[in-house]
């Protein structure tokens, strides 16, 4: 059998297109709806390839739990002072592997453009996001156990609010 | 831009006034490399922690020079400029590393770990022919040696010899502050950069503006981590260029001043889903949940409930500034203490609840005043001294901070 035909097509889409809505979401700033892309319990880190390499824990964004992250979004929206942004991800290079009947794990390649309300545009965060996947979340959908987003420069330009 | 030295005089109130044409001067910038990174101040180069071993080094700045700190096989630090004797070509090209010896990849010659030029390859040539002439001296032109200064973990380099001993450069209240936080053997928990699109200083008057941090940061009025109303203080230290201040826990008002003043950052209905993130224990037994402190020219040392990092201010031109986050536990450290620090990290950095907002108006400052080097800002909060105060709704460390600057700039 060709590694081609080992791919498991259903399951392919399936990850990507949580992975294109997810993007989508942020995107188009409908940041309420984003935590629910968690399972309750989930896990989301965003962190540097360079603390990765050196097996070191910190996190720029660190979440245990979905309430975390509607914490993070209600700061953005009432709290938080930054000014007028926009990204647009661009989503590549999904690699799935199964790891039983209900669990994925993917891997895959992110570019962000920020967009400032000056219409400055910037190639603002480039790494990986290494995803733990549950098939059959609580609406039947694939859901996020886990995201840790790597960033491939240890660098962040002025500020990081909207999630990545 | 490049401000005429005839518009460049300080204006007449002194203290209480910061022309703009400081943050935007490309003279200026040049003479802060000359008299303040390579001139008699400490830099602040990195954690002991982070050189754990033999053979260990890293790579910083010191201003715009780059810098490598070595530790060497009998457990000295070292630190020497990042350039070759020869073309000048950069020493070391990662940020850290461990090696016994370090070689320039250019042309193969080669150091210790202290800086010492002990190689030069094909210095006699080939088969007697080609090689240097016997009385060259490429010593002559070999990278900077930087003297060294170790306090309770910090490592500190300065390239003149009239830097006064780290210790009489803090002032005993700095240092006894510094101390506090540096009571154990330190664990490094991991780092970023913040690239600040502005000056250098403006991020160090941002530091030290004790009045900003209740009324630009909202995050952490809601939850009272921050009132200026609770107990605390400044103390300024040194010749003006360093400072701490600090927050007592759960001893202020409601602050109801801010409710009757109508700040933006008085909302109290806000509330958090999972207030586990701010979570903390009183580890230093003191009731202090917040330290801020700063050494002239561009260190700083936070404790934020158990939140403990340093960072390195690094200028990158006259409009942009790399902000160096290194986060640090104790080496004794539990799980549940390290899971703790992790989780209030969520407060600092460019994601940080409250250190997003700093990044984004120090560049609101480079930017508004990009048409008025000729205006100057007012920093009168708290009168026109440098002094120790109680009450933080005060600029005196910002004060202090200047009369430091211009002593060493000769403004």
């Amino acid at each position: 059998m060709s590694p081609a035909v080992a791919v498991d097509i259903g399951l392919q889409l399936a990850v990507e297109q949580l992975l294109a809505r997810y993007a989508h979401c942020l995107d188009d700033d409908r940041l309420e709806e984003w935590p629910e892309f968690f399972a309750d319990a989930a896990r989301y880190r965003i962190t540097t390839a360079e603390n990765l390499e050196r097996n070191l824990p910190l996190s720029i964004v660190h979440a245990d739990s979905r309430a975390m992250l509607r914490d993070r979004v209600s700061a953005l929206r009432h709290a938080n002072i930054y000014e007028a942004q926009r990204y647009r991800h661009l989503v590549s290079a999904t690699l799935v592997e199964r790891i039983d009947a209900a669990m994925v794990r993917a891997v895959s390649n992110f570019a962000v453009v920020r967009i400032m309300h000056t219409g400055e545009s910037m190639l603002f965060a480039s790494g990986r996001y290494l995803d733990r996947i549950r098939l059959a979340g609580e609406r039947g959908e694939p859901q996020f156990e886990e995201r840790i987003v790597v960033l491939d420069s240890r660098q962040v330009d002025t500020l990081l609010a909207i999630p990545l | 831009m490049n401000v005429p030295p005839e518009t460049r005089a300080w204006p007449a109130e002194g203290l209480t006034r910061v022309p703009y044409w400081i943050y935007q001067d490309e003279d200026i910038y040049r003479r802060e490399q000359e008299l303040i990174f390579r001139g008699a101040t400490w830099t602040f180069l990195g954690l002991e922690a982070e050189l754990p071993g033999p053979g260990d080094w890293k790579t910083t700045f010191v201003g715009d020079m780059p810098v490598v700190v070595a530790r060497d096989a009998n457990g000295a630090l070292h630190a020497f400029e990042n350039r070759c004797a020869h073309r000048g070509a950069l020493l070391c090209l990662k940020s850290r590393g461990n090696s016994k010896e370090i070689a320039c990849i250019y042309h193969n010659w080669t150091y210790d770990l202290a800086g010492n030029l002990t190689a030069v390859a094909f210095r006699r040539g080939i088969r007697g022919k080609g090689g240097m002439p016997a009385d060259a001296e490429p010593e002559s032109q070999a990278p900077c040696k930087l003297r060294l200064a170790t306090y309770h973990g910090l490592v500190f380099g300065t390239l003149s010899a009239k830097t006064p001993p780290i210790e009489a450069y803090l002032g005993p209240e700095i240092a006894a502050r510094v101390r506090r936080v540096m009571k154990a053997p330190v664990r490094i928990l991991g780092g970023y950069s913040q690239m600040l699109p502005n000056n250098w200083k403006l991020y160090l008057d941002n530091v030290k503006d004790t009045y900003h941090a209740s009324l630009l940061h909202l995050f952490f009025t809601t939850f009272r981590i921050n009132r200026l109303s609770q107990d605390g203080g400044v103390i300024v230290g040194g010749d003006g260029g360093n400072h701490v201040s600090f927050t007592l826990r759960g001893t202020g008002t409601r602050g109801e001043e801010y409710e009757q003043a109508g700040v933006r950052s008085a909302r109290d209905g806000y509330r958090l889903e999972a207030p586990e993130l701010l979570e903390a224990v009183d580890e230093l037994g003191d009731g202090i949940t917040l330290q801020i402190l700063a050494v002239f020219p561009g260190f700083v040392l936070q404790q934020i409930s158990n939140c403990l990092a340093v960072r390195q201010v690094i200028p990158k031109g006259v409009g942009r500034t790399e902000l160096v986050w290194t986060c640090f536990g104790y080496a004794d450290d539990d799980d549940a203490m390290t899971a703790r620090r992790l989780r209030q990290a969520n407060l600092i950095g460019p994601a940080g609840f409250i250190s997003m907002e700093d990044g984004a108006a120090t560049g609101f400052v480079q930017r508004g005043v990009a048409g008025a080097p000729d205006r100057s800002s007012v920093v009168e909060m708290g009168g026109r001294e440098v002094g120790s105060d109680p009450s933080r709704v005060n600029e005196t460390s910002v004060r202090g901070f200047w009369q430091a600057y211009r002593r060493h700039m000769g403004l």
